[in-house]
């Protein structure tokens, strides 16, 4: 049974059944699920969590559903310490959360794991998305292992490549010709006009949920504590938010003690607006039009921006904006470290982790969590020139003479 | 007749122009405030505007033609 009581507006504090609703009628400002936590405060215990299954799913006590899960293996991914980026970086303390091990190799599949479970508690047949790939892909997924139909769209200048990962579960396809703001009013246009489960628009409460479990495994991950600092990147802002919901939660519950965690949010320089806006001092998050390789995280205007502004000036934490150089340098980082292969955004969290540690806002005896939310195959491209093979003959000879060449070469370089 | 809620992000050179009231005259679009900041550098307007399809299009052409930023009010439907 679930615990959410009804959808309430962030701002005006105006109240909403559990419907597919994302707005505010009166002052067009975000909902949020509100639960009953005295209840739920009378049934979770640190033990009953740990009993529960190796997925997200064991905190269903504070997610918004009722009835069978649609759920293909997401969550409890691996926090993983990280002992030679953190001498790399100067940090005593590192682990990594790796959502690249999602069942779509993105953080997308928590969120969505919970808004297609919603979509078939409310009746909808089916359900769409506009993504530039990770999102698409998570949709496609949930839906064929719900049996709904999937409409996914998609900007038709994206490579073939890139949505073979979306293509293969079976969805519908629309690669819509136009900028990407055209695609935008297009995709409001349809959830308006079609009774559609449009997963980040009218079921966004929903699939905003989901993203609390990445908070909520880095403190049970920790032994049940929160850490001194996160850092994690942002697009809507909707994962950042929900991170520092999720702690704040359980620390509300008993379960971890007082949350005393440094929100730290990454963008890409090309794609900044709530770096802009902390920056700036302000407290609204003017839009602007996204340019950078780290299309992932690319979203001029993020549904979510004033809340993780929010977020971060709470918890005393920082946001910065990191270049698209720094970003393919940071994914190379942490592959050489780590073996750990992320894709852009990652890139941006290890870029914007280095810079905060050298500035000091990150101090060197921090417990710090950095969140990888998607897998470097996706966009592999962006390294591409780290592919340098010798080329031998295939004779030991060959091998023989090619080795003691590169090693005369290195010692010349040292 | 249609509803569309969106946000209007006003540079500065625009900020003293009655655009919200010129939209509604010469559109034919009703125009509903519901949330707004406007300083003398920058300014934003969240509201409803109702009407026609086409005098909807007409209007936000119109409007991001000045220079205005015309945005969704609930943030872009694609994500990466």
């Amino acid at each position: 049974m679930s615990y959410a009581t009804s959808l309430r507006c962030r701002k005006c504090g105006g109240e909403y059944p559990l419907q597919a609703v994302n707005l505010c009628d009166f002052c067009f400002s975000p909902l949020d699920v509100a639960y009953d936590y005295k209840s739920i405060s009378k049934q979770i215990s640190r033990q009953a969590i740990s009993s529960g299954p190796n997925s997200m799913w064991r905190y269903q006590d504070l997610l918004p559903v009722d009835g069978p899960v649609v759920d293909i293996g997401t969550g409890f991914t691996p926090l993983t310490k990280c002992d030679t980026l953190a001498r790399e970086l100067g940090l005593e303390q590192l682990y990594i959360k790796n959502d690249c091990l999602n069942p779509t190799y993105s953080f997308k599949d928590r969120a969505v794991s919970v808004a297609i479970t919603k979509a078939r508690e409310l009746g909808f047949h089916t359900i769409a998305c506009a993504s530039t790939g990770n999102l698409a892909a998570s949709v496609a997924a949930h839906a064929a292992k719900a049996g709904l139909q999937a409409y996914v769209f998609i900007p038709a200048d994206i490579e073939t490549g890139k949505v073979v990962g979306t293509a293969v579960y079976g969805p519908t396809l629309f690669a819509v010709q136009g900028s990407y703001d055209k695609v935008n009013v297009l995709c409001h246009r349809l959830a308006e006009t079609y009774n559609w489960g449009f997963i980040n628009i009218n079921l966004r409460p929903y699939y905003a949920e989901g993203s609390k479990t990445l908070g909520y495994e880095i403190a049970e991950q920790l032994n049940w504590r929160s850490p001194d600092c996160i850092v994690a990147p942002s697009a809507s802002g909707l994962l950042f938010t929900r991170i520092w919901k999720g702690l704040n939660e359980l620390s509300m519950l008993g379960l971890i003690e007082p949350v005393n965690t440094h929100m730290h949010l990454v963008q890409a320089a090309g794609s900044s607006p709530i770096v802009n806006a902390f920056r700036a001092g302000a407290l609204h998050v003017h839009p602007v039009e996204p340019h950078t390789i780290a299309k992932s995280i690319a979203v001029g205007n993020p549904a979510d921006g004033y809340y993780a502004l929010k977020a971060v000036r709470e918890s005393g934490g920082t946001a910065a904006a990191v270049s698209d150089e720094e970003i393919i340098a940071g994914m190379k980082l942490l592959a050489r470290t780590e073996g750990i292969f992320a894709e852009t955004a990652g890139g941006v969290v290890i870029a914007g982790l280095k810079n905060m540690v050298r500035s000091g806002e990150i101090k060197r005896d921090d417990l710090t969590v950095a969140c990888i939310t998607a897998a470097g195959l996706k966009t592999q491209e962006v390294v591409s020139d780290v592919v340098q093979p010798i080329v031998i003959q295939p004779t030991l000879e060959s091998f023989q003479e090619s080795v003691e060449m590169s090693r005369t070469a290195a010692a010349e370089v040292r | 007749m249609s509803k569309r809620r969106v946000m209007f992000t006003f540079p500065p050179e625009r900020i003293e122009e009655p655009v919200i009231y010129l939209l509604g005259h010469q559109f034919g679009v009703v125009t509903n405030i519901r949330r707004a900041d406007v300083t003398e550098n920058k300014g934003w307007v969240v509201l409803e505007l109702e009407g026609t399809d086409e005098n909807i299009d007409r209007g936000i052409a119109w409007v991001a033609a000045k220079g205005i930023r015309v945005d969704s009010a609930s943030g872009d439907a694609v994500e990466g």
